[in-house]
């Protein structure tokens, strides 16, 4: 726990070095960002909006690495649920040539989108199992696929028809699909309630199911797992569709509750920011949803610190950059801060084609 | 034997790692062409020492003096200039190379910059030679026979000029007739001056062997003895601090109806070698079948495949009357099969897990443990209580990390697991492997009390006391084949050793 609190801590002090060293105030501009996400209720309602996809895509990252398991490709499972859920958001009515009520309409359009995550995750789960395909590797090039395949889509089979819309996008999602706001003149909507409900769900999971008991077994000693009885296979599977189920849900939520369609490039790096939150998070979801409204928060901030102190945009992802560093590489914050080294060590994944 | 002048002299070495002391006040001697075995326990301080002597750890505080000069000994280089060299139980060769590049290593002679191999060769000739040691310094080394590669770690050391060897646990991988081959080698060393320190926690060993014996306990130095003037349980009873019933009580056996049948088995190893060649056995109820043999004879591999954690490759396994040939180790447990792993890290337990995970390691999903899919905290902290008390672990609390315990207790979390639930066969393989004398005490006698409770055993041990205490009938594998079963009143030591050599019995 202390550790990322150094970390953060860390970062924002070197992160503040860096803003010195591009001509700003470092006082100003932190002011200048703690306003902007957290200031009034517009802020902490866009910081609750940016969060949203942030806390579903921690968590999955979060729960492969429980599994023992590296899924770098949450954005790729991330565009498909996107996809999936704008189709059936705007094409399932046509299809079915009646009008759907959202209280079926939104979970098919949710549960669909988030299927389709888990699928696309499902598939470097297998060969990982079955053949021992790294799924480090796999999950880079499945995002490839998934991105180049949703550029496709949106330029294709799937664009928008009106001729006034100039850019790749789909259609609107019909209303019936569209979760709503909680206030009026806010876009802080339903899918935060959601992803906190979710981040308790995998906590569920994960410490009290025997399911649970399972992925971390497996995760935590393969070959134990497999002499204890466990179907060590059949689980590496299963964390992996679970997890890009989670990761889909990120893109499913954008397009029902934010977006209301899919459009290319829409995504900026959720699925990567999100291995740096569930490392941030010590893969527990609160940890999870705690950073990744650290996340959140910085990423809305950020445009008012510019705003005020005219300090580029990027020094924030500078900043996050600098979080993920001390994270990752504890070793250093236990040195500047003279912690005692613990003997045991968060092994997240293991070792290369093992 | 003359009073030999100290060339080794360590004086009040301590050395404090977090939350162990693991050298307390250490004095330790060694004299000029002596056998002096340090015997101990595992965690009772003697590696410490050694790593110390060798340069590998620095020491709090203490003084080292070799031939009656202080020294400091920063790392091995220091070590090795010094005269001190070690063989470590593991071998640190490179199998592909000779015996005389191995040797070389890290140490080359050269020529114009040029590796100067021949200058090697006839010097290993020389050393081995003067030391009676033979070796042919043009063969590669992963072809030699363990035993004649630790001869060539040992001209690896004399080639450093070294006067003084530590050999730890040297004979752990020998066969009896290595082990004993190597005595010879030992004797003929300190006859030329060199000086030994043995590393062990053998005791029919120490006594063939040492001029000395120093005894070490958490830590600290118990006594040094003449061999002469103790034995086995003394010795015992020194390295643990009480008296040790180290002769197992059983009663004859009353065997039953078969429990596993074994017939034709063939096993592939990871590289596709067959390493189990059809082996076929029988294992009753109320019997304890022993299988005999050194390391690396396919052992491992007949016992992960009867397990259900490796395919077979011909051959069938009948268990509890059942064909259950390639079934999933799931099936196997709930057949009534209990499994002592070989390595109990890698496959007994989940070393971040607490105790009473681990307790359930392999019923977790079944009443009252699991129910409808979800984890039931309370009969698994009753399980944990329950079994921590009748097992005698040690441990501060059911939720300490199985990773925190010593050896003897996380071996006492497996025992207690797998033997906790109905079960009519019990596979144990290297049960009491890096264990204290007792906690091996305990499992032997828990092994034999499952025995007369009707149980199958089957024991696969590199040990042969441990072969030789426990079994009823005893199988002698060498090379992927049971070369001989034989029942174990009639059958002595020296005989089986021959046949775990790969003697053939009829011979």
């Amino acid at each position: 726990m202390l550790v990322p609190l150094l970390a953060v801590l860390t970062a924002v002090v070197v992160g503040g070095v860096v803003i010195v060293a591009v001509g700003g105030n470092p006082f100003f501009a932190y002011i200048g960002l703690i306003q902007g996400s957290f200031g009034s209720a517009k802020a902490l309602s866009e910081t609750a909006v940016w969060a949203t996809p942030y806390i579903f895509a921690g968590l999955a990252v979060a729960l492969a690495f429980k599994g023992g398991l590296f899924n770098i490709g949450a954005e790729g499972q991330l565009a498909f649920g996107a996809v999936t859920a704008a189709l059936i958001g705007y094409a399932l009515p046509d299809w079915l040539g009646t009008d759907l009520p959202a209280i079926i309409h939104i979970p098919l359009a949710v549960g669909l989108g988030a299927l389709a995550g888990a699928l696309w995750a499902a598939i470097p789960g297998a060969l990982k199992a079955y053949t021992g395909g790294h799924e480090v590797i796999n999950t880079i090039m499945m995002n490839y696929i998934a991105l180049n395949l949703t550029s496709f889509l949106l330029n294709g089979p799937m664009r928008d028809p009106n001729p006034i819309d100039l850019s790749a996008q789909t259609p609107e999602i019909a209303l019936s699909a569209r979760i709503p706001p909680l206030f009026e003149g806010l876009r802080f909507h339903w899918g935060f309630i959601l992803a906190l409900v979710v981040a308790f769900l995998v906590y569920i999971l994960i410490w009290k199911t025997t399911l649970g008991f399972e992925i971390r077994t497996v995760g935590s000693n393969p070959d134990a797992a497999q002499y204890a009885g466990i179907n060590v296979k059949r689980t590496i599977v299963i964390s992996m569709a679970l997890s890009g189920l989670l990761a889909g849900m990120a893109g499913t939520i954008e397009v029902t509750a934010l977006n209301y369609r899919h459009e290319l490039g829409f995504s900026i790096g959720y699925g990567f920011d999100a291995i740096a939150i569930a490392l941030l998070g010590k893969t527990h979801p609160l940890g999870v949803v705690l950073a990744a409204i650290l996340f959140g928060a910085m990423r809305n901030g950020a445009t008012r610190m510019q705003f005020l102190t005219q300090i580029p945009v990027d020094v924030i992802s500078v900043i996050q950059a600098l979080i993920l560093l001390f994270v990752a590489a504890d070793a250093i914050i236990r040195y500047i801060y003279r912690f005692k080294t613990r003997g045991e060590r968060v092994v997240l994944t293991r070792g290369w084609g093992g | 034997m003359t009073e030999q002048p100290i060339v080794l002299e360590a004086k009040g070495i301590t050395k404090n790692f977090p939350g162990v002391l693991a050298n307390d006040q250490v004095d330790f001697d060694l004299r000029k062409g002596e056998i002096h075995a340090l015997l101990g326990e595992n965690g009772a301080g003697k590696t410490t020492l050694m790593n110390i002597l060798y340069g590998l750890y620095k020491p709090d505080s203490g003084e080292i003096k070799v031939n009656g000069q202080p020294v400091v000994i920063h790392s091995p280089k220091d070590s090795i200039e010094a005269g001190i060299g070690m063989v470590h139980q593991h071998f640190m060769l490179v199998p592909v190379f000779t015996v005389a590049e191995n040797i070389m290593l890290g140490d080359e002679t050269t020529r114009y910059g040029v590796l100067d191999q021949k200058a090697v060769v006839r010097r290993v000739k020389e050393l081995s030679k003067q030391y009676s040691l033979e070796i042919d310094p043009n063969a590669i080394v992963g072809q030699l026979p363990v035993g004649v590669q630790q001869r060539v770690e040992i001209i690896k050391a004399l080639y450093r000029n070294a006067q003084i060897l530590i050999l730890d646990e040297p004979t752990a991988v020998l066969t009896p007739q290595e082990a004993d081959d190597l005595f010879v080698i030992m004797r003929e060393l300190t006859r030329r001056g060199v000086s030994i320190i043995f590393i062990t926690h053998k005791l029919k060993e120490v006594l063939a062997i040492a001029d000395r014996i120093t005894v070490m306990r958490a830590g600290r130095v118990v006594g040094t003895v003449d061999p002469k003037d103790t034995n086995e349980q003394k010795l015992a009873a020194m390295m643990v601090g009480r008296e040790v019933i180290l002769k197992v009580e059983k009663k004859p056996a009353q065997p039953g109806k078969q429990v596993l049948e074994v017939e034709g088995l063939s096993v592939h190893d990871w590289r596709g070698l067959e390493t189990v060649r059809g082996v076929t056995f029988q294992v009753r109820a109320g019997e304890i079948l022993g299988i005999a043999g050194v390391q690396g004879n396919g052992q491992t591999e007949l016992v992960e495949t009867l397990t259900g954690l490796r395919p077979s490759a011909g051959g069938k396994i009948r268990f509890s009357g059942q064909d259950m040939t390639g079934k999933s180790p799931r099936l196997l447990t709930e057949t009534g099969m209990a499994h002592i792993p070989e390595d109990r890290q890698r496959h007994g337990l989940v070393l971040s897990y607490p105790v009473a995970d681990n307790l359930v390691l392999n019923t977790y999903y079944k009443q009252p443990f699991g129910v409808r899919g979800i984890m039931q905290p309370a009969a698994i902290d009753a399980n944990a209580r329950k079994l921590i008390q009748d097992f005698d672990i040690r441990t501060p609390s059911p939720y300490v990390n199985v990773g925190k315990l010593s050896g003897g207790n996380q071996q006492k979390v497996i025992v207690a697991r797998e033997l906790s639930h109905e079960i009519n066969l019990l596979i144990a393989n290297q049960p009491t492997r890096g264990l204290d004398v007792g906690s091996i005490e305990y499992i032997h006698q828990e092994i034999v009390a499952m025995r007369d409770r009707g149980l199958g055993v089957l024991l696969v041990s590199a040990e042969l006391d441990e072969i030789m205490a426990l079994s009823d009938r005893i199988a002698v594998m060498y090379r992927g084949q049971i070369v001989v079963t034989v029942d174990a009143n009639k059958v002595t030591r020296e005989q089986l050793g021959l046949w775990m050599a790969g003697a053939h019995p009829e011979e």
